[in-house]
């Protein structure tokens, strides 16, 4: 006899003073927005034909978690034929909604330079997702590295919507550092300022070939840093690739 | 004067019949070639259906799919009943996973509503069931799944509750049963949603139509319009969350290409029962060249109103009488809001007709009035009979944009009251008074809060009221009979209807059910006034279980009751209750997946003071 046990523990709830009913209340139904979800976004997945020896870039980010808590973890990097090595990054990071657009950040870097000999260095990362006013797509970040060096990155990008699946995508990633740290290629102030422009087709959301082009250039003590090495201070091409997620 | 007998009833149901192939997968009031008669039950005794729940093979617009069912079709059979029966209803689980049925606008105890976790613990797989209760109403109901997403997979029905008196006769009655279907798998359709919210809009404003609206307005008025929305980071074309990129939209379970007919003599009185048993489709109903008389809403005889066209928000029922007069076909056309699809069916003197199908209207925008800006003419305006036909204003941004804020942004310059009530003592019936929003937020789960938040019943709603034909409106329904109990309220309870449509999170009082468990308790036989208040930007059909909501819409003791009530963008709304039934019951936002992401709340009603406790 379900209904007179419903009913009975509804009348024992009833008599239950109030105070503690509250600290008993909860939640009695399921709902979906209590379900675990998982999401992960290639935002740059491609190749640039015209700088021979960079055949794989990525930008990567993907998060775990429900609705307010999240595990977010980013990666970046490159892969290089010709020198045979690479550069990567990975993030991971706990996030919080901390008002309506923005989440706030707290986590880890680990950055790796292969090749010849490969080096690492870890980082602690304070920053904020979100979207700014006019759409624009915000990544401000904070790092400390394990040897105390300050810099900070900011990646920010706009979808344009030229028809409902053509999408053209300007992109922003700009790098500052306080300290010199020329293991690194790092210079002090502005290091490098990336632009790109791409033109996405969106055979469906989550899948979506596009073309564009991206110029690079390196300032300051990072410019001198890589002149140095000799290598090119200023870089652009068209790139070709795909952004899909899932 | 024509009354409804039972040979009229019986002639109705002439178009109960079984037939074969597909439409054997179809109930039988659904399908298009009617033949037999079906007996009609008697007696006095209760009236007993048994309904089993399981997973079936349908086809919808020639495509395979795969439903869950009741009795194996999509609608569900329809119950009928009358006035004052006992009604005794068995359902049987045959999915893998639990089940439950509600019945959707009756007043019922709290154990046979059907809300798993709350009323019942659910239907486990393999159980029946037993729903046993009397009826204390009548009209046009429907009946759906309380449990998960399994409505949108297939899980309703129409449920009609005959009366003792008849007040509007009729020749003839169909039931139109709107729905819409995905073959996508509605997980993936939620999931989808919470990645990415404008997942399913391809009719947003891009660079490409800025030229055509450059040509209607002025370049730099539209730039500056887009410019204000995206300020504000909002979309004007942020109608529904699920478009007809995925839906097909079903009337009876017909997709538009099935050509559903429903068959007239010229000259008969035909009553249409319109339910909206969508997942997330708001339906804009006309049948062009036959103008509606609409005689009941939700199932409450309302004093007759003849209109064009109505919005149908999902939940409600709309009962209507037309008078076809010559041979010829029409179309039973709904579109959804957002115009990206249509219902349709036939009203045809003979099966095989088809009526003209008129092309969809172009998609709506959302103007600054869905934002709660302040803007001339409307702040501070009183109620009492607006005219019924009110445009909606296009409202370039130049004026107003910077009136607008969003989120934490900014809050200036106006008057803060928040927490404000407009008081007990205004009169029972009359819509509240404007109210500037106040400062609150409710936090990240809420975007934006409108500066003004206003009675918006005697608008048509976005998109529609600019077709120079006759819109229902809320303020044109007047209850046929005056209430009994009209009591001014003595305690009033205000709530916010809040979102972020960015994260896709929906909430009340800017929290989901998860977050805010505690019921809001309500006293047995008390009067309460339940204010509704918009946040977002979005329509949102909400329903109260086990009770009426009495809609203050300025028609003293003719206003009307209401099951679900679609609430406007930037509305304030006010409606009276009387919560007559013990137990916990439900109120929540009818777009099946706003519910699941938490906006919903358990009112639960004391035991009537004098009933003695067993007990302590």
């Amino acid at each position: 006899m379900r209904r007179i046990g419903v009913f009975l523990l509804l009348a024992a709830l009833a008599v239950l003073p109030a105070r503690q009913l509250r600290a008993q209340a909860q939640p009695l139904v399921h709902f979906m927005n209590e379900n675990t979800l998982a999401f992960v976004l290639f935002d740059l997945l491609e190749t640039s034909p015209a700088l021979d020896g960079r055949p794989l870039q990525w930008d990567m980010d993907a998060w775990v978690g429900k609705m307010y808590n999240r595990l977010w973890i980013r990666s970046e990097g490159e892969l290089l034929t010709a020198q045979r090595g690479g550069e990567a990054e990975f993030q991971a990071l706990y996030s919080r909604v901390v008002a309506p657009y923005w989440d706030l950040q707290v986590g880890a870097r680990f950055e790796v330079a292969y090749g010849e000999q490969t080096r690492t260095r870890a980082h602690l990362a304070l920053g904020l997702e979100g979207l700014a006013p006019y759409w624009f797509e915000l990544e401000p970040i904070l790092f400390v590295s394990q040897d105390g060096d300050v810099s900070a990155s900011l990646v920010a990008s706009h979808d344009l919507f030229v028809t409902q699946r053509l999408i053209l995508q300007p992109r922003l990633e700009a790098l500052v550092a306080v300290q010199e740290v020329p293991e690194w290629g790092v210079g002090r102030g502005l290091n490098r300022v990336d632009f790109g422009l791409r033109l996405r087709f969106e055979l469906v959301r989550e899948f979506a070939p596009y073309i564009g082009f991206n110029w690079s250039r390196l300032y300051g003590g990072a410019a001198d840093l890589a002149r140095a090495e000799g290598e090119a201070t200023r870089t652009s091409g068209f790139v070709a690739g795909v952004r899909l997620w899932y | 004067m024509k009354r409804f007998t039972r040979r009229d009833f019986l002639q109705t149901l002439a178009v109960l019949g079984i037939s074969t192939g597909i439409e054997a997968l179809l109930p039988a009031y659904a399908r298009p070639r009617p033949r037999v008669a079906a007996p009609r039950r008697s007696g006095r005794g209760p009236v007993t259906y048994d309904l089993t729940i399981a997973e079936t093979p349908i086809r919808i617009g020639g495509r395979k799919a795969k439903a869950t069912t009741i009795n194996g079709t999509v609608p569900g059979p329809l119950l009928r009943f009358r006035e004052g029966d006992e009604v005794i209803i068995r359902v049987t689980n045959r999915l893998k996973e639990d089940t439950s049925i509600h019945w959707h606008g009756l007043l019922v105890p709290f154990d046979m509503d059907g809300v798993p976790g709350v009323s019942f613990p659910g239907i486990k797989p393999g159980e029946t069931f037993t729903y046993r209760f009397r009826l204390r109403q009548h009209g046009t109901y429907w009946y759906h799944s309380h449990s998960g997403l399994q409505e949108q997979t297939g899980i309703y029905g129409p449920l009609i509750i005959d009366p003792a008196e008849e007040p509007y006769p009729y020749d003839r009655e169909y039931v139109i049963v709107l729905s819409d279907w995905t073959f996508e798998n509605p997980h993936r359709v939620l999931a989808r949603l919470r990645k990415y919210p404008g997942y399913y809009n391809f009719q947003r404003r891009t660079l490409a139509n800025l030229f055509e609206e450059a040509r209607e307005m002025g370049f730099w008025k539209a730039l500056k319009d887009r410019l204000s929305w995206g300020r504000m980071r909002m979309g004007a074309t942020d109608i529904v969350d699920i478009t007809g990129a995925t839906y097909t939209y079903l009337m009876n379970g017909h997709a538009p290409e099935d050509n559903w007919t429903a068959l007239f003599r010229p000259g008969e009185r035909v009553r249409l029962r319109f339910i909206n048993a969508a997942a997330g489709s708001i339906f804009d109903v006309r049948i062009p060249g036959l103008p509606m008389t609409v005689i009941q809403a939700d199932g409450q005889y309302v004093q007759a109103v003849t209109v064009d066209e109505f919005r149908i928000g999902i939940a409600e029922t709309y009962d209507v009488i037309v008078e076809p007069k010559e041979e010829q076909a029409y179309t039973i056309f709904a579109e959804s809001m957002d115009r990206s699809g249509y219902a349709r069916a036939t009203l045809a003197p003979r099966e095989g007709m088809e009526g003209p199908i008129p092309p969809l209207r172009k998609r709506p925008l959302r103007t600054h009035a869905d934002m709660g800006m302040v803007h001339e003419g409307h702040a501070g305006m009183s109620h009492e009979a607006m005219p019924t036909h009110h445009q909606e204003h296009r409202m370039p941004a130049d004026t107003t944009g910077h009136h607008m804020h969003g989120g934490h942004d900014h809050h200036t310059g106006h008057a803060m009251m928040a927490g404000m009530m407009s008081g007990v003592g205004q009169p029972p019936g009359m819509p509240p008074e404007p109210q500037p929003h106040g400062d609150d937020t409710h936090g990240p789960g809420n975007a934006a809060v409108p500066m003004i938040t206003r009675s918006r019943l005697h608008e048509p709603g976005v998109g529609l009221g600019e077709d120079g034909w006759r819109v229902l409106v809320y303020t044109d329904l007047k209850s046929l009979h005056p209430r009994e109990d009209f009591r001014p309220p003595t305690r009033e309870i205000e709530l916010h209807l809040t979102g972020n449509m960015e994260r896709f999170l929906w909430g009340i009082d800017g929290k989901t059910y998860s977050e805010a468990p505690e019921p809001i308790r309500l006293r047995y036989g008390e009067r309460v006034r339940l204010v509704l208040v918009n946040d977002t930007m979005m329509e949102h059909p909400m329903h109260l279980h086990g009770m009426w909501m009495e809609l203050e819409n300025g028609h003293g003791r003719h206003i009307p009751r209401k099951h679900t009530i679609l609430v406007k963008p930037a509305e304030r709304l006010s409606v009276l209750i009387t919560p007559d039934e013990p137990g916990p019951f439900v109120f929540h936002c009818h777009i099946l997946y706003h519910m699941e992401m938490g906006m919903f709340r358990v009112f639960e009603v004391s035991e009537p003071e004098t009933a003695t406790r067993t007990s302590s």
